[in-house]
């Protein structure tokens, strides 16, 4: 079992080194002519007004603080669908409940508007 | 745990991380014959005979590109973010079995590079992690466009992993393991697909949107966000993200095949275990096909409609399905 993982430990890295070996290769490779046009950002043309490290919207805020909660919960799913064969009739029960409370908060977050997108 | 097992392990990484790379420049062309015939044209035709060379032109052509950084932006993250993109969507794939034991030289080998008793909660983690890079590819890139493009992407995400992470329940429920290999084995009878056809088709359409592929390119929409988080990336980087998001492709149609269509299993697999890679390799080539069709045939949808399909459809659907599937075998057990 630890060996399983050493594997893909092995791959991590292996598979890391390859963007590393990529992009070394062209930078040596590729030419390097840089001039003040070149490196400005590219909007739509015009010179770029204002900065754009700004706050954003606070929709994606709640949006992720719904999704953390939820995903905590589905995740609690996985170890109960693995064992299911093995805990019976209360196991169904109790997850039956649990999903019926978790549809009860996506109702309660629908309601509030926490997923309306305007 | 000695020199030669190591070698093994390692020789096969090189396998499966090459199989990648070449499949990654093969699925670009693929996609443009497939597009091209789509629309009543012909496609890449003049590098090589049927234009089989043009991924190797294009991959030359990027490695000579001059590559840009923009003046003010964050430089450390705007080289790192791709590398970031493009490893998860590697590393995913080594828990997926390409299929039985096979023997070669004398000597015994499985044709997966690991069996983890936890592959699936393996791969939902992996895949959180390439959101990362988008988002900071896109903030580091001090554009506009970029950043909005990348605060998208994560939204999306975010928004469809929920219910993917559902959809892979169903088939840990009916085997009663996480381990891939344990799940495809379970489909020697009747493939999940038929068990779980709801589970399949959330499945399906989340990971469109978890690999932001047509109709679901939001954080890539050029009418609006000219090039969204990779607007700024030039040579090899931009190379490197349009990398992880063919092997992101190739990797969901792998899981998907393992989860739902059978994985390696086919006919004679008993007698000749050296067909698996080559049902495995078929059966994604027509996923990979699907997604493509997909994309010639449906338009982009609207952001908030977007938003609303994740949550307030594909969700509850999914977790209706779990939920369906554990009283179904409840009921079948007793």
């Amino acid at each position: 079992m630890l060996s399983d993982w050493l594997y893909v430990g092995i791959f991590l890295v292996i598979a890391t080194f390859l963007p590393f070996v990529a992009i070394t290769l062209a930078g040596i490779l590729g030419p390097k002519k840089p001039n003040r046009l070149k490196s400005t950002i590219y909007e739509c043309g015009i010179e770029t007004v204002g900065e754009t490290w700004v706050q954003f919207r606070a929709q994606y805020y709640i949006f992720a603080l719904v999704f953390v909660v939820f995903d905590v919960e589905t995740v609690l799913l996985y170890p109960w669908a693995v064992a299911y064969n093995q805990l019976g009739l209360f196991a169904v029960a109790e997850a039956v409940l649990f999903v019926l409370i978790l549809f009860a908060a996506l109702v309660y977050a629908w309601r509030k508007g926490a997923l309306r997108w305007f | 745990m000695n020199a030669t097992l190591v070698i093994e392990w390692v020789v096969k990484s090189l396998v499966i991380i090459l199989v990648l790379t070449g499949g990654f420049a093969y699925t670009t062309l693929y996609e443009r014959k497939v597009l091209a015939r789509m629309q009543v044209r012909r496609g890449p035709n003049r590098a090589g005979p049927l234009g089989i060379l043009q991924p190797v032109a294009d991959g030359i052509k990027l490695i000579f590109k001059e590559e840009l950084t923009p003046h003010n932006a964050d430089k450390f993250i705007f080289t790192v973010a791709p590398v970031i993109t493009v490893v998860p969507a590697l590393v995913i794939t080594a828990v997926v079995p390409w299929g039985r034991e096979i023997s070669l030289f004398g000597r015994t080998f499985t044709l997966y590079l690991s069996n983890v008793n936890v592959a699936v909660l393996y791969i939902l983690s992996v895949t959180s992690i390439s959101v990362y890079g988008i988002t900071l590819a896109g903030w580091s890139s001090n554009n506009k466009y970029a950043t909005l493009g990348g605060v998208r992407a994560t939204a999306q995400m975010i928004s469809y992993e929920l219910a993917l992470g559902c959809a892979y329940i169903g088939p840990i429920l009916i085997v009663g393991s996480m381990s891939l290999v344990d799940i495809v084995e379970a489909q020697a009878g009747v493939w999940f697909i038929f068990l779980q056809p709801v589970a399949f088709l959330v499945y399906f359409l989340a990971s469109l949107a978890e690999v932001n592929r047509a109709p679901f390119d939001m954080p890539e929409a050029e009418q609006e966000l000219t090039a969204g988080y990779h607007t700024e990336y030039s040579g090899m980087k931009f190379a490197l993200f349009f990398m992880a998001e063919y092997i992101k492709m190739i990797a969901v149609a792998m899981i998907g095949v393992s989860l739902f269509l059978g994985g390696y299993l086919g006919p004679g697999i008993d007698r000749f275990p050296i067909l698996g890679p080559v049902y495995l390799f078929i059966k994604v080539a027509v996923w990979l096909f699907v997604i493509i069709w997909v994309r010639a045939t449906l338009p982009r949808i609207r952001y908030d409609r977007l938003m609303a399909l994740g949550w307030k459809v594909m969700f509850p659907l999914a977790l209706l399905s779990v939920m369906i599937t554990a009283l179904v075998l409840l009921f079948v057990e007793s």
